[in-house]
């Protein structure tokens, strides 16, 4: 056993990160925002075609497709790390759709093809409008357009929804991985304005009111972190559910903090804090909510606690 | 990433379990928690079993005595142990846990000799005098002073929160042998004692906890005589040596019990199946909540020992202050939830999980308290800056 990431995982990690910084950097991400802006308070942006292609081209989509067709053959320990920067980036769009896609939609393996699925609970579909099929239907459904909270994530309502059950322990794995990137993220943007803004002739982060607040971030994401990988190397359905809970409470909970530490400025749309918490509130509706994650969770430990009591104490 | 145990790693734990299926019925009855030999003696004589298994000390170093098994072999020790309902280390948990730990890392060849072998044997149990009256968070301040005579040091002040003082051998003893000044910061004058704990001047004070037992006590020194060469680490470096126990008492001492938590999970989800409370479903995702977290914070602990097995000298890192903060909050909302299922039962002393629940009130402060903590993880692994 050893719990940590190998080198080539590492490499992989370290990759993506730096294409996403170059393709997807933060002055992408706020044109993207912009252009949402122009539609009005409410619109939201589409998805970006060509770095759909690009991501498709990094092997983003086709990661677990086996080589013999045409994917790279890797697993959900990759996958994981590899969402887990889409996630520290806000990469907008359908992700985990359209990789959980791969194999099945044409087009999704390379990014030619945007995939959605029904994976919020209840009539709304995100990015329906810019998609080119939907992951347990037959054909696009027609939707009516709602104000979406985040900026990135467009919605509509669908008069009927259709069965995503089987992709959704993996939708809710990646959608983890996504939610732990951005929690991760929110910690450093908030230890980097801890150290550089000052109040009563010192960095606010010398205060013990917000390196404790730091702190809990970091336990937080921490505690998903191992959650989120462990889940990844077994793929047990309570491990799962846990990740997904444990990341999704990083996540919101890490953006809320972030935002305290900025004060005034979080509570501005130039921040970027407002933007990881308003993802972070979508996919924490995504495959797998904290209520349903924490019921399987419930099964299975009585499930395991009555079966411990059959058995004799050290069997 | 790889969660698999090799076919070696797997055949220990089939013989281990052999094991404990045969020597655990032949356990002689829990001693009452008042009663302090009983206890001395069931947790020595439960160490005496794994010395003679050759299961003690298992993760130590061979040259001091252990058996140098793998991160991954200790933890299935761990493992299976809390999971067959084995004894808890307690009495020896500071001499297994960290002042022999510490004692392996930094001290003499002769150190190793005396001391370690009766921990691993059974022999002797160790406490810990670090606190003060006036030295807590702030442990570097304490006062404690050892003055040089000839070949001994001359020891004067008192300790406090002495978890096991009243039974132990030895205590691992933080003392200051050098006044503070404006040439000297309150870190650089300490060392690091063992301390006989009959040696003539001590006087040790139960106290009594909130849980209405004695678990730990004062403790007054008054001129003890402890010989120079029971120093482990230079002269006034004890604050470095300090530093090597501190990060075992965070880092591996608590991994076992989050198996026992998860046990008592189990026990709970079936007492609330029986009593009904299972149909609450507040009360039902909040067990579920905890049995995740339980279970995550599991793989955390396998996350930092497959990054001490990495480290020079196994000595775990900084890492242990993050489980610490997580695992000592989770454990207390495991009690509080306990006494959710319990209902009004939960206000009887006779219900096992109510003194547990009571004794879960110290996990944030011993050991460090969570915002000292929080400190370190703000301070050392984020790199905010040092101050208020
Ligand atoms: C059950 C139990 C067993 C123990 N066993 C032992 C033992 O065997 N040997 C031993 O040496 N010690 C032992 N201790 C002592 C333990 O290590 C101390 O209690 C602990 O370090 C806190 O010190 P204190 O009690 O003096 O609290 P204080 O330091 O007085 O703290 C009081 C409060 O102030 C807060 N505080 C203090 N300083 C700061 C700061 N800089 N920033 C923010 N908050 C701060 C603390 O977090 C706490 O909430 C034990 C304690 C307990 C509860």
């Amino acid at each position: 056993m050893d719990f940590q990431p190998t080198e080539d995982q590492q490499h992989l990690r370290a990759g993506v990160r730096d294409l996403l910084a170059g393709r997807y950097g933060r002055e992408a991400l706020r044109a993207s925002v912009d252009a949402a802006a122009g539609g009005g308070a409410g619109a939201a942006a589409g998805v970006d075609r060509a770095l759909w292609r690009e991501l498709g081209g990094a092997g983003f989509f086709a990661l677990r497709l086996p080589e013999s067709e045409g994917g790279v053959g890797l697993g959900l320990p990759e996958a994981v790390l590899v969402f887990e920067e889409a996630g520290r980036a806000l990469v907008p769009g359908p992700l985990v759709a359209t990789h959980l896609a791969a194999g099945v939609v044409p087009g999704a393996a390379d990014g030619t093809a945007v995939v959605t699925a029904f994976d919020l609970d209840g009539p709304l579909v995100a990015h329906l409008g810019d998609a080119d099929a939907v992951l347990g239907a037959a054909a696009v459904p027609a939707g009516e357009p709602v104000r979406s909270v985040d900026p990135l994530t467009p919605l509509h309502r669908v008069a009927a929804a259709g069965d995503v059950s089987a992709y959704r322990a993996t939708g809710a794995l990646l959608t983890a991985a996504l939610q732990l990137g951005s929690a991760l993220r929110t910690v450093e943007l908030a230890v980097r304005y801890a150290g550089e803004r000052e109040q009563f002739g010192q960095p606010i982060g010398a205060f013990q009111a917000v390196k404790h607040l730091c702190a809990r971030m970091l336990v937080r994401a921490e505690v998903a972190r191992t959650a989120v990988y462990a889940a990844a190397v077994t793929g047990g359905p309570g491990e799962v559910a846990a990740a997904k809970l444990l990341a999704d409470e990083a996540a919101v909970q890490g953006a809320r903090d972030c935002l305290q530490v900025h004060g005034g400025m979080g509570f501005t749309w130039e921040a970027d804090v407002h933007l990881h918490l308003k993802r972070a509130w979508v996919r924490a509706e995504q495959w797998r909510t904290a209520a349903q994650a924490q019921e399987l969770l419930a099964e299975e430990l009585l499930a395991e606690a009555l079966l411990a009591e059959e058995l004799p104490a050290t069997a | 990433m790889d969660l698999t145990y090799t076919e070696e790693e797997q055949d220990f734990r089939a013989r281990l379990r052999g094991w404990l299926a045969k020597v655990l019925p032949e356990l002689p009855a829990k001693p009452s928690p008042d009663d302090w030999p009983g206890r001395r003696a069931y947790d020595l004589g439960w160490q005496r079993r794994l010395h003679e298994a050759g299961y003690a000390g298992l993760h130590w170093p061979v040259d001091a005595g252990g058996r140098g098994a793998t991160p991954t072999q200790h933890l299935i020790f761990l493992e299976e142990t809390e999971r067959a309902g084995a004894p808890y280390v307690g009495a020896n948990f500071v001499g297994l846990l960290h002042a022999g730990p510490t004692i392996a890392a930094e001290g003499t060849a002769e150190q190793r000799a005396r001391w370690l072998p009766p921990v691993l044997r059974g022999d002797e149990v160790w406490c810990q005098g670090f606190s003060e009256p006036g030295a807590g968070s702030d442990l570097a301040s304490l006062r404690t002073r050892a003055v040089r005579d000839g070949d001994d040091y001359v020891i004067t002040g008192s300790k406090i929160w002495t978890s096991h003082a009243e039974v132990a051998d030895w205590c691992e003893l933080l003392v200051r042998t050098r006044p503070v000044g404006a040439e000297v910061p309150k870190h650089r004058g300490i060392s690091w004692l063992a301390m006989p704990m009959d040696a003539p001047g001590v006087t040790v004070r139960p106290l009594r906890t909130l849980a209405g037992s004695a678990e730990f006590a004062e403790m007054f020194l008054d001129e003890v005589r402890v010989p120079v060469a029971n120093r482990v680490g230079a002269e006034n470096d004890g604050w470095r040596v300090t530093m090597v126990t501190l990060s075992f008492e965070r880092g591996t001492a608590f991994v076992g019990e989050v198996v026992a938590c998860r046990r008592t999970l189990g026990e709970l989800a079936r007492a609330a199946k029986a009593n009904g409370r299972w149909d609450d479903p507040v009360l039902r995702r909040r067990l579920g909540r905890l049995y995740g977290e339980f279970g995550a914070l599991w793989r955390l602990t396998q996350w930092n020992v497959s990054e001490a097995g990495r480290s020079a000298g196994g000595v775990p890192g900084i890492g242990g202050s993050v489980f610490k903060l997580a695992y000592s909050h989770a454990r207390q909302e495991l009690y509080d939830t306990a006494a959710e299922v319990l209902g009004a039962a939960s206000l009887s002393l006779d219900e096992e999980w109510v003194l547990d629940r009571l004794s879960s009130l110290s996990y944030t402060i011993a050991a460090g308290t969570s915002q000292i903590q929080q400190n370190i993880v703000a301070e050392r692994i984020l790199g905010l800056p040092k101050g208020r």
